[in-house]
């Protein structure tokens, strides 16, 4: 009972990353897009491409907040109680990224655009990586069962330095493939080639940390790496070829199912680090089962998330359609005033 | 009593050995809340305005309707967007600011909001389908992916208001060694105040947006602009607030003789009422002093005869609480002047609406001809965000010291470790700037809507191009 909603918890952690991931990633291009004039091309694609989406994808979080502290409220409050430094930061970074994303849009003169503009890029760096880093302290077990754990070390220590670092790469690397694919569609040759050598840039620099990162966990977190090493070998094995088969495709400038695979690559690293975890929910010293609620709740959680499946997917579904389709039916459109 | 003096006195308000967080988690509490509910309106009812409005426009050709119904739909965008985000931080603060909160009630406290989650989703693809589908989709299929917007901000709205509500009412968990081994969930949900706090949230929300709109027209024709765009504006926010408020007027009436049965507490801060008796007087005004009632008016037998319909009924005071858990004087004065206001603003804007009906019926095709009844229109808006802040402080302050009746503290609550001051301090200088900037924005679209039409104006939602091309068309 507890592993099913655990499961269902970590499908929205995993939505939220290659869907929120690839949001904070566009806020990473746009705060080194370059000034108003050279970066305008770039910020009007993320504009375009982010506006219709950006709040139902950063929903997920909230899903996974409720989950977590309906569902295993012992470790909601551990987590809260140590790392409220990330949190807190993280927080105020999603208001500071949520406003100045939709102040942008609804303002017209450029000083404005330019000062909501850099808050909303900040923030989008700053927020995945204190995401990151909180997850990399739940995987090298600093976070005590009672809570109250070391308020620094807990979240700034190697394991976490690495999660934060790869957060922010793997949102950047996401979000210029989608973006590709989106200057694609556009027809937007110029774009194409930007996001495309972003995305062949940030996935290489993703591989390498990535392994580098192999060493580091060796060292910092054994049990983790142990686990990465060889329950969860084949998911890391896959990430590994999705990630190249991505490089591939952005070579040849093939955009077909480039979306999918760079997706898939992120969605495939974190399931690693999932069933790593798995069974416990902090380090080694609290499981999925001791810090599960009773069950009545579990099957509240259970019901919520099977309506989502039925009822938010179709929905979701529905409003990327409508998003695709009337792009693509109005290929030439003319250039904002 | 200077303020310096009262605000020096604050830090005494809960028992003596109070933990140091707890001041800073309260205040960063009650601000964040407080923002987010003035907000919380216009997710629930601007949305049914707008529906109002579109369905008008589309039955019968008005085209002003349906431009009233498009350009709130840009507002609304503006302010969901805000109201998401702070009430994503909300999420974060409950386990960081109440750690021992989530870790021993998460399992009952939490899982409506998990429901919630449910319907904020569905809220949050249906606006942006919406705010998309304007000059996109077939017209009648683009008002009903409206539909779901506006029903999912109820469904929200009553999740929320369940999680609320059991914290005055817990009830559906079976505790043992302070550790909850049970919960019936439908009994959670369901609780006792559930149903009452429901109906009071969903008019309040109602009165606000109808009064807020309103107010903008009403200002709107004070300085000139008479024309049906405005009137239609004014009036259809106006009458659903007009609508709303007598129905909750009586919702009020009937919560408070709920609160005298099931919480005496709460019910003796709000009567101001020391000692348990009979024939209580209803106090207006006033304050506890040292125990004492001190000036304020008394309306004779009034408080008995609300409570129980006859002035021999009796009220327990605040000495029937037990002492270590009795909220002392500077809180039950703020709970009673916060009933107060709640209750004479209500009746401030019922005497609106009666004169508006009074209108009404004299001389309808001149119904907003006046300069005073759109002047004191035009502040209804405002009167109806203070009164809905202050039952929320009612309902808040009154249940304190306890985070959940007869189970925890909310000094037990707060987090123990670390300095909530920078947090607060860093929320406050955010809100307040995000605040600044949302109304500016909001602004500056009425004045672009003025100057350059409706196209000239994106919103968080659709892309940009959207706009670029409906522009190209319309010049």
């Amino acid at each position: 009972m507890a592993d099913l909603v655990a499961v269902f918890l970590f499908v929205g952690v995993i939505a939220y990353c290659v869907l929120g991931g690839a949001d904070f990633g566009a806020g990473f291009w746009d705060l080194i897009a370059g000034g108003a004039g050279r970066g305008r091309e770039p910020r009007r694609l993320i504009d375009d491409s982010l506006g219709p989406v950006w709040e139902a994808n950063h929903t997920w979080l909230i899903y996974c907040l409720v989950m977590l502290w309906s569902g295993f409220p012992t470790a909601f409050a551990a987590m809260t109680s140590t790392l409220y430094l990330p949190l807190g930061i993280a927080a105020l970074g999603i208001v500071l990224r949520g406003a100045g994303f939709a102040f942008r849009k609804a303002s017209i003169r450029t000083p404005e655009q330019r000062v909501y503009g850099a808050v909303f890029a900040l923030s989008s760096v700053l927020t995945p990586y204190c995401f990151g880093s909180v997850a990399g302290a739940l995987a090298s077990g600093r976070v005590p069962t009672h809570g109250n754990g070391n308020a620094v070390t807990s979240w700034l220590n190697p394991t976490s330095a690495l999660g934060g670092v790869l957060a922010v790469l793997a949102c950047a690397y996401l979000a210029a493939a989608y973006l590709t694919v989106a200057a694609r569609q556009q027809a937007d040759p110029h774009l194409l080639r930007y996001f495309r050598d972003r995305a062949v840039a940030a996935g290489a620099v993703t591989g390498v940390v990535s392994i580098a990162g192999v060493f580091l966990l060796r060292a910092d977190a054994p049990r983790l790496f142990h686990q990465l090493s060889h329950r969860a070998l084949p998911l890391a094995l896959l990430a590994a070829l999705c990630g190249l088969l991505g490089l591939a495709l952005l070579r040849a400038e093939r955009t077909r199912g480039l979306r999918a695979t760079a997706a898939a690559a992120v969605a495939l690293i974190v399931s690693g680090w999932g069933v790593s975890q798995y069974p416990y929910m902090l380090g080694t010293h609290l499981s999925l089962q001791d810090a599960a609620s009773p069950d009545a709740t579990l099957w509240v959680l259970v019901g919520v998330a099977c309506a989502a499946g039925v009822v938010i997917l179709p929905s979701l579904v529905l409003l990327f359609r409508v998003m695709d389709r009337a792009e693509a039916a109005e290929p030439a459109a003319p250039e904002t005033p | 009593m200077t303020t310096a003096e009262s605000l020096a006195h604050l830090p005494a308000l809960a028992a003596a050995a109070e933990p140091a967080q707890l001041l800073p988690a309260r205040e960063q509490m009650a601000f964040t809340l407080g923002f987010h509910i003035i907000l919380v309106p216009f997710g629930i009812a601007l949305t049914t305005l707008m529906l109002i409005a579109h369905h008008r426009g589309l039955r019968k050709g008005d085209a002003e309707a349906l431009l009233l119904a498009r350009r709130w739909s840009k507002a609304a965008a503006v302010l969901f967007a805000v109201g998401a985000i702070t009430g994503t931080v909300l999420s974060f603060e409950l386990g960081i600011l109440w750690p021992r909160l989530m870790r021993d009630y998460g399992s009952a406290f939490g899982f409506p909001f998990a429901i919630e989650g449910l319907f904020f989703f569905l809220e949050a693809i249906f606006v942006s389908l919406y705010i998309y589908g304007w000059g996109r989709m077939r017209p009648w299929a683009h008002f009903w992916t409206g539909v779901p917007v506006c029903l999912a901000g109820i469904g929200g709205t009553a999740s929320v208001v369940a999680a609320n509500a059991w914290m005055n009412q817990p009830g559906g968990i079976t505790v043992e060694h302070g550790k909850v081994v049970a919960v019936r969930p439908a009994e959670v949900f369901f609780n006792g105040a559930f149903w009452l706090e429901f109906w009071h949230m969903f008019l309040a929300a109602y009165i606000v947006a109808g009064f807020v709109v309103a107010g903008v027209y009403a200002v709107g024709m004070l300085r000139g602009r008479r024309d049906r765009y405005h009137r239609v504006g004014f009036l259809t926010g106006f009458v659903t607030a007009a609508c709303a408020l007598p129905l909750q007027i009586l919702v009020g009436d009937t919560i408070a003789r709920q609160v005298f049965d099931d919480e005496p507490a709460k019910f003796a801060s709000i009567e101001l009422l020391p000692v348990t008796g009979s024939h209580v007087p209803e106090t207006l005004g006033g304050a506890l002093v040292d125990g004492k009632v001190r000036y304020g008016i008394k309306v004779p037998d009034m408080a008995s005869l609300l409570a129980g319909f006859k002035p021999s009924t009796t009220i327990r005071g605040l000495e029937a609480v037990p002492a270590d858990v009795r909220p002392d004087d500077a809180q039950a004065n703020i709970v009673h002047w916060a009933f107060d206001v709640m209750v004479g603003t209500s009746f401030l804007m019922l005497a609106v609406v009666l004169w508006f009906g009074w209108l009404w019926w004299r001389r309808r095709s001149q119904l907003t001809a006046g300069r005073w009844f759109l002047r004191v229109a035009s502040v209804c808006g405002l009167v109806a965000v203070v009164c809905l802040e202050s039952g929320w402080v009612v309902t808040e302050v009154g249940r304190q010291p306890w985070i959940v009746v007869g189970h925890l503290l909310t000094r037990d609550a707060v987090a123990t470790k670390g300095d909530l001051w920078p947090f607060f301090g860093a929320v406050l200088l955010i809100y307040l700037v995000v605040g600044a900037a949302a109304l500016w924005v909001l602004r500056s679209m009425t004045r672009r809507w003025r100057q350059q039409g409706d196209e000239a104006v994106s919103v968080p939602y659709g892309p940009e191009r959207f706009a670029g091309t409906s522009t190209g068309k319309a010049s």
